[in-house]
């Protein structure tokens, strides 16, 4: 089984809610990126979803846009984050990982190579921001070499559509709480359940909600209804600027642990 | 994904917006829906008789069509091969090709009910070609515009302004058009529903490219006519600047199944192609995803958009239309970069033996037109899209000669 469907089944036999942290790979340090990761774990993170810097990230707001042209003007680059994830591995071989970005950056690495060096250094999945299902073909390298593609359904999404990615759900489905970029501070807690109840009871894969999750009050909020919370811009945004490896690690545990109990505590 | 041979170039593209390997909908979720509406619509107005027939009263009455086909003797003349011939887009109103597009997106936005206007501008020609529309519908406009493009173009955002629009400086990544593009798909993203998004170019996710293709074919469309009309023939070769390429492929068009017409598009080699510093997709990129769709993009080794440099503002894209992607793979355009130094030689000998200042972008293409008319003899015609007027580069121009004005 699959490190990503082993967590959600573990979750779900201990009846607790997922937390998914959003970090870009290289920000804020990129000599603590593998230190990072671990303290996201720490902290209590179930999966983490790693940033992949784009030049143009056009469906994220000015925090993680900002986060991408740091780690870019620093160097990294899709073999860094590869480097990363496999350093981490040698330390934990539970926690899925998911390599979340734009398509360019992997189709100029060559789909076939990627999905190799993926799945060597312990890549679980990708989440492709501008690669809808429809486009998803040239995915078929990395489906054969056992990532998964995780989907995005948007409270945009039409039914028919929306059944179809039900259908096509593996891994988890990342559920955006509201049409917009990330970072963005909307949320209408109700709606979302209503809109999540159905999603869950039809898709093939757990559901995680995110966009505009902040603190630990709007986490449990959505803790009530969903399997898995992601929370990313408010976490890149706290730990922009820090430099030294401490500092980083008390940043992700004064940010993550209150939401890490809230969904505890439920 | 190699493109097959292809008999038939005018049925492009397929249902899923795609042009052979190139074109598609590389978007988020969120924009699969509002991408989805604006296809149905625009599908539907495009057979629509009312729209058409509304189409074709703006084009003569508001934007000033047909364009003439003006034989540039002197150019010629002084040249010494081939005649060229210049198709004057430069004298629509407002003064460039854009506004073709953005009177037909106009009107579909209006049909589609949607009060708010947004769009991305480069060099400010496709942003005034918004505002003008936007104006005359009583339609609330913003156009985002790079911080870099805002500064070399201070004419054209003044005219926005005149035109109530509100113009957004955008301080991201490069603070060119690719950024404004970006930004503007970000506003898109979060006010779908009451929000047009027109996209200046024949780049984006599907069916911009097919829209302001579309849109742009009455250039070529009437070019092929005033040929026949006028000179008993179709020209021996067409020239055209591209950046995105909506000018290219709206004069395009009409001829690609014309395959004795020779079609070259003249890409911004900037300083040149071996210095790095240009725009050049198509002859110095490599296939990738940008801005929605599959094309020949400019990006580093980690597939990074690199910036570009032209300069013209509107050709400082690092993408291009998936179309010419698709025509070039085809073999059925060739796309050859011009330098800095050559368009504005061009621009220079125009103005000087023809009296006609041209846009800095469409000297591309006049000194493409000079440079096939010198292969040519005299008796075989170029025609050269003569996409804008120079007015709004005259503060470039005299700043890089070290006049101020």
């Amino acid at each position: 089984m699959n490190r990503i469907d082993r967590r959600f089944t573990t979750l779900k036999a201990t009846g607790r809610t997922g937390l998914i942290p959003f970090v870009t790979a290289g920000d804020p340090s990129p000599g603590h990126a593998v230190a990072l990761m671990r303290a996201l774990v720490a902290s209590g993170a179930d999966v983490i979803e790693l940033g992949v810097p784009f030049s143009d990230p056009m469906a994220d707001g000015p925090v993680i846009q900002h986060a991408s042209e740091r780690a870019i003007a620093k160097g990294v680059g899709l073999g860094d984050v590869l480097g990363w994830v496999a350093e981490f591995r040698r330390s934990d071989a539970d926690t899925p990982v998911v390599l979340m970005g734009y398509l360019n950056p992997i189709e100029i690495h060559g789909y076939a190579r990627f999905a190799e060096e993926a799945v060597a250094a312990g890549v679980d999945g990708v989440l492709l921001v501008d690669c809808p299902l429809e486009e998803s073909a040239v995915l078929a390298p990395l489906r054969e070499a056992g990532l998964k593609q995780i989907l995005l359904a948007a409270p945009t999404t039409a039914p028919a559509r929306m059944a179809k990615l039900c259908e096509s759900a593996e891994g988890f489905l990342y559920y955006v709480s509201f049409a917009g970029i990330t970072g963005a501070a909307r949320l209408s807690t109700a709606d979302i359940a209503a809109r999540v109840a159905d999603i869950r009871a039809r898709a093939k894969a757990p559901v995680a909600v995110g966009f505009g999750v902040r603190d630990a009050a709007s986490a449990k909020a959505i803790a009530g209804f969903a399997d898995a919370v992601v929370i990313g811009s408010a976490l890149v945004e706290r730990l922009a600027g820090a430099t030294e490896e401490g500092d980083i690690a008390d940043r992700v545990q004064g940010f993550l642990r209150p939401i890490r109990e809230a969904l505890d505590a439920r | 994904m190699a493109t097959p041979k292809i008999d038939d170039f005018l049925h492009w593209p397929d249902a899923h917006g795609r042009f052979g390997a190139y074109g598609g909908s590389y978007v988020a979720e969120t924009l699969m829906a509002p991408l989805a509406e604006l296809t149905e619509a625009y599908l539907r107005l495009r057979e629509d008789p009312e729209f058409v027939a509304e189409l074709d009263h703006d084009l003569k009455h508001y934007v000033g069509r047909p364009s003439p086909i003006y034989h540039a003797e002197r150019l010629s003349q002084h040249v010494g091969g081939a005649q060229i011939l210049l198709k004057r887009e430069d004298l629509n109103h407002t003064g460039a090709h854009k506004i073709n597009n953005t009177v037909g997106q106009a009107l579909v936005a209006k049909r589609m009910g949607k009060r708010r206007i947004i769009a991305e501008t480069g060099a400010g020609q496709h942003g005034v070609a918004s505002a003008t529309v936007a104006a005359r519908l009583g339609l609330e406009c913003v156009v985002y515009m790079g911080a870099v493009d805002i500064e070399r173009q201070k004419i054209n955002v003044y005219r926005m302004k005149l035109l109530g629009a509100e113009v957004v400086p955008v301080t991201s990544g490069s603070k060119t058009l690719k950024d404004a593009l970006n930004e503007a798909m970000r506003d898109w993203v979060t006010n779908v529903a009451d929000t047009f998004y027109i996209i200046g170019t024949v780049a984006g996710p599907h069916p911009y490219p097919l829209m302001v293709r579309d849109f742009n074919t009455i250039v070529g469309r009437e070019a092929r006519e005033q040929m026949l009309e006028g000179y008993g023939r179709l020209p021996d070769a067409i020239t055209a600047c591209v950046g995105g390429g909506s000018n290219a492929i709206g004069i395009f068009h009409a001829f690609l199944n014309d395959r004795a017409v020779r079609l070259v598009g003249a890409e911004a080699a900037g300083e040149g192609i071996a210095t790095g510093h240009h725009a050049a997709s198509l002859a110095a990129g490599r296939p990738g995803v940008l801005h929605g769709n599959r094309t020949y993009v400019l990006c580093d080794d980690d597939g990074q958009i690199t910036e570009t440099h032209s300069v013209s503002a509107g050709l400082d894209y690092p993408g291009v239309g998936p179309e010419h992607a698709f025509l070039k793979d085809a073999g059925r355009a060739e796309y050859v970069g011009v330098t800095d130094e050559e368009a504005l030689e061009a621009f220079h000998l125009l103005a000087r033996t023809e009296g006609i200042l041209a846009a800095l972008e469409s000297s591309h293409a006049v000194a493409q037109a000079i440079k096939l008319a010198r292969e040519y003899p005299k008796d075989k015609l170029v025609l050269c899209n003569l996409s804008g007027r120079g007015d709004k580069d005259v503060h470039t121009i005299a700043a890089r000669e070290g006049i101020s004005l």
